[in-house]
């Protein structure tokens, strides 16, 4: 180490570090006895049971209070008189500006959702900021570092999105169990426990017997003096039952699908539950915390265990009971949470019943917690490791060592031997829509698609825009802000749902609109293309966004095939715990006007840097043994 | 399924670490008991990983009295004078390792690790030297093999910004996913004495520079009857004679080790903590994975350099066949 130099830039250093959960508590820990002295730290999250086991900065009397303020005062102790400031607070936030970025000198993020690393991205860009940027999931994990003109931004490359279902897979067709989970939650616990003006498909599809669509939209209401039993059977009968019975009658959906079995209440459950449970106990205690739940007086214990038919409806009727006579307050504005015990126990038995009735196999508790919280699989160990990598790309960016710069690949399994694996970074993409300012290309219906479903699906979705505005040439059809009068919000709202091509300044096939976020400093081109007709399968938004990566070229395999690069991306993102796998061709990084005839484009080898996907070559190597 | 099952408060504590690697290991890591000798900025994080992980006992050996230069790279100890005077390194750092998780039994052994008979070391499934001398290091090795239970058996030494971390396992069994089905593999570790004994020329093509640098510095510290770790810029010439009787005996060149990796290996006393969390990482990923029978294990060298980035893992096993 060249300690003399290194130690100066790390004295002098301002740090921004944006999240403190399992990668933040590591960082904040290792960045204090690097030596650093100046650290700012923004987290929204207060602190939970379940992350004891890898976020050490924090104890058990500790659940409840603010991550970033816990993390600081815990790290203080050890290194009493360096300064570290907290933030209780979303990054999202206003305050947390271009200027507001701009006072440090680096930003180390370790944070657990793409929104917000997107969010963070830009505001880096915007500020001239380098970003180390960082995600773990179990055992895999990578350090990567962004510094704007120089290396990708985080955006270059897109991000697998959330996984999303057709409608009708969730609501008719269910044919794996995570269906049954998104059904159960996003449509079933919704509609009981959530905001009842909320729009929810759970009627709607499920039959085409028009004559009883009044009487189903009272089955939710429950009366005030209805007997809780009698009107959680009155739901499962009507969800499990009549409604799969109608759905049924539909014979064209079940040609060459399995047929669903209806199940009542009656067929699984005793005439009456009450003097079974009479003297129920209701609060099982897990190290102190007094959690209402529905296992304790069912005599279940293990989370682990797999509940049969009967198990699942008793919880599921329990578990509803509950929820009115202990909890009748938060009803109405209830969201599913992966840490409400009780929320995750009426998921799960809803989502096994539904399951046992397509025939889908069912799974324990702590299965379906998992796939209904998007649950992160995480470990101290790769955390505190990849703490330790981004110091070092931080130590390299304070010295401004820019061609020593590297993302890190923390594997599983060795590739060529190695467990952590460095690699050149990328040059920034001349087509990221993001740090290269390229048009988008939108392919939408623009007479059957309104201003909100643009502002939805794709303002919001797809480009992560927190504040947008929306201009169509001189004409501002949309704007976000507190800042706005009462005329311009009534106009703004009534433009929302119109249909674009019937706007004050009408959206056609060949308008060009701009699309600005003031906060993130991000502007972008999307050049609208009308399209009559889209896949309800493959493309259930019902309009495609293209433009910032090429599309991998269909005939180009001939041009050099080792050219391909493949990298893991792993995140600690809502998105997903998998890997995903991806190809990006450097040589393509070129301005998107190539034609195919032009695309026998010679690629300079120069550019490039191999890196084999590290899973296909243990694969390989599996093979060859 | 062995043993008993978890309680509701494990499973609630470990819910997100299970979902990595089963409730099985995690009731097999429940039961572990682990031995750590010398206490430095990188065993105090191997330790915190062990505690959070859950295992069933950390017994923690180092009487060095809390000194300024303990502090260095470790969280573990508050730099209070007033708290921490009087008092052994593994003292201090048992007490705050307690706190991390109370379902952890951490304790202190004191006494010196290279005077205890081997019935001492059965009590044990896992072994860590964290800070010890090469004779020491062999020494527990061979009494840890010489029992009937297998006691996993590791060293770890940090120094500058790189880390070695050295893995006996003796002959070791487990199972791994592949693809859809769990596999049954079998690996033999050579003991600590044989791998260090591979000469210089059968080891693989390209072993890294740190391994063979280490092994000098070793040597340097036996030869002079130094503490690890205590050398200095002065001691870089004798260094460097050690280094060339060496490549000779080993009939390879000098510059199979370069000057200055050893300069950095002689000067660098005071740790790197970014390497320190690394290595302290990879350490107790590891010894999960032996405890929990779990996963390829490290065969049987790892090396991390700041310098360059890589984590790379050597098998330098004796293999005459060569
Ligand atoms: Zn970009």
């Amino acid at each position: 180490m060249d300690t003399q130099q290194q130690q100066s830039a790390i004295k002098g250093a301002k740090v921004l570090m944006v999240g403190a959960g399992g990668i933040g508590c590591e960082l904040l820990k290792t960045l204090a006895l690097s030596g650093f002295e100046d650290i700012h730290i923004i987290d929204m999250d207060t602190i939970e049971v379940s992350n004891l086991n890898r976020q050490f900065l924090f104890r058990r009397s500790h659940v409840g209070q603010s991550k970033a303020k816990v993390a600081r005062d815990a790290v203080l102790r050890f290194r009493p008189h360096i300064n570290i400031r907290s933030y209780h607070a979303n990054v999202k936030n206003p305050e947390f500006d271009v200027d507001f970025f701009k006072q440090f000198d680096v930003v180390l993020n370790g944070l657990d959702n793409l929104d917000a690393r997107r969010h963070v991205n830009r505001l880096c860009l915007a500020a001239d900021v380098p970003l180390v940027e960082s995600g773990t999931t179990g055992f895999l994990g990578q350090v990567t570092v962004h510094v704007k003109g120089k290396t990708e931004c985080y955006e270059c490359q897109t991000k697998p999105a959330p996984k999303t279902y057709p409608v009708c897979t969730i609501t008719s067709t269910p044919t794996k169990f995570v269906h049954c989970i998104v059904w159960a939650k996003d449509l079933l616990f919704a509609k009981l426990f959530g905001d009842k003006n909320q729009e929810n498909d759970l009627n709607v599809r499920s039959h085409n017997a028009a004559s009883s669509s009044k009487e189903k939209e009272d089955v939710f209401e429950r009366a005030e003096d209805e007997d809780i039993e009698q009107y959680g059977r009155k739901i499962y009968d009507h969800v499990f039952g009549s409604n799969i019975e109608n759905a049924l009658a539909n014979e064209e959906t079940w040609k060459n699908r399995r047929r669903p079995r209806p199940i009542y209440s009656k067929e699984v459950l005793p005439e009456s539950l009450t003097q079974q449970n009479g003297s129920a106990q209701n609060c099982s205690v897990t190290g102190g915390d007094s959690v209402i739940s529905a296992m304790p007086s069912l005599g279940l214990k293990n989370p682990q265990e797999l509940w049969g038919l009967t198990q699942n409806s008793l919880v599921f009727i329990e578990a509803l009971k509950l929820f009115f006579a202990k909890r009748k307050k938060e009803i109405g504005h209830l969201t599913f949470d992966k840490d409400d015990q009780l929320a995750v126990e009426f998921v799960t038995a809803a989502a096994n019943i539904r399951a046992e009735s397509f025939g889908i196999p069912l799974h324990s508790l702590f299965e379906a917690k998992g796939i209904a919280g998007n649950i992160v699989h995480a470990v101290a160990t790769t955390n505190a490791i990849i703490a330790g990598l981004i110091v070092i790309e931080a130590i390299k960016v304070l010295k401004k060592d820019a061609n020593k710069y590297r993302m890190t690949y923390c594997l599983e399994h060795p590739s060529r031997k190695m467990l952590l694996m460095p690699v050149e970074p990328f040059e920034p993409n001349p087509s990221c829509y993001v740090c290269s300012k390229t048009p988008l290309v939108l392919e939408i219906n623009t007479q059957k698609s309104k201003l909100r479903d643009l502002v939805d699906r794709i303002v919001t979705a797809k480009l992560g825009m927190n504040l947008p505005l929306i201009m169509h040439g001189a004409s501002l059809l949309y704007e976000v802000g507190d800042d706005l009068d009462d005329i311009m919000v009534a106009n703004y709202n009534a433009n929302l749902e119109k249909y674009l091509a019937e706007l004050p300044s009408p959206i056609v096939n060949g308008s060009s609109l701009t699309v600005e976020d003031l906060q993130q400093e991000l502007s972008c081109k999307i050049n609208v293309k009308h399209r009559e007709e889209f896949d309800e399968e493959k493309e259930p938004e019902g309009m495609v966004l293209s433009g910032w990566t090429q599309p991998p070229a269909t005939n180009g395999e001939s041009a050099s095939t080792s050219n391909n690069e493949n990298a893991v991306d792993v995140t600690e993102s809502s998105s997903g715990s998998e890997i995903a796998t991806k190809k990006r061709r450097l040589s393509e990084t070129q301005p998107e006007n190539h034609k195919k005839e032009t695309q026998n484009v010679e690629s300079d080898d120069d550019d490039f840097m191999e890196i084999e996907n590290p899973m296909l070559v243990s694969k390989k190597k599996k093979r060859v043994e | 399924m062995d043993g008993e099952e978890l309680t509701e408060q494990e499973t609630a504590l470990y819910d997100r670490q299970i979902r990595v690697w089963g409730a099985n290991a995690q009731r097999r890591l429940t039961k572990s008991h682990i031995l750590v000798s010398g206490i430095k900025g990188t065993v105090t994080e191997f330790c915190k990983n062990i505690v959070l992980a859950g295992v069933g006992s950390v017994t923690l050996m180092d009487d060095r009295l809390v000194t300024e230069e303990a502090l260095n790279a470790n969280f573990l100890i508050p730099p209070d004078e007033s708290a921490y005077r009087g008092k052994t390194v593994a003292e201090i750092c048992c007490d705050s390792l307690k706190d991390f998780n109370p379902m952890v039994f951490v304790s202190v052994e004191k006494g010196d690790l290279s005077t205890r008979d081997t019935e001492f070391f059965e009590t044990f499934d896992v072994v860590v030297i964290g800070y010890g001398s090469r004779s020491t290091k062999k020494a527990v090795n061979e009494k840890c093999r010489k029992l009937s239970k297998r006691v996993a058996f590791y060293t770890v030494d940090c120094r500058d910004s790189c880390g070695e971390i050295f893995v006996d396992l003796q002959d070791y069994k487990y199972t791994k996913k592949n693809l859809e089905e769990t596999v049954e593999c079998e690996l033999n570790f050579p003991s600590f004495q044989e791998a260090i004994s591979v000469p210089w020329k059968l080891t693989p093509r390209r072993t890294v520079k740190l391994y063979f640098a280490m092994r000098v510095i070793e040597a340097f510290e036996e030869s002079e009857g130094r503490k690890p770790g205590a050398c200095s810029l002065l001691d870089l010439a004798t260094v460097l004679e050690i280094k060339k009787k060496l490549c000779e005996a080993n009939s390879v060149s000098e510059s199979h080790v370069p000057d200055s990796l050893l300069e950095r290996l002689v000067t660098g006393n005071t740790e790197f903590p970014p390497a320190c969390a690394i290595v302290g990482g990879i350490l107790a990923q590891e010894v999960i994975k032996a405890v929990s029978g779990k996963g390829d294990p490290l065969k049987n060298f790892f090396y991390f350099d700041a310098q360059d980035g890589k984590g790379v893992m050597e098998d330098i096993s004796n293999s005459l066949t060569s």
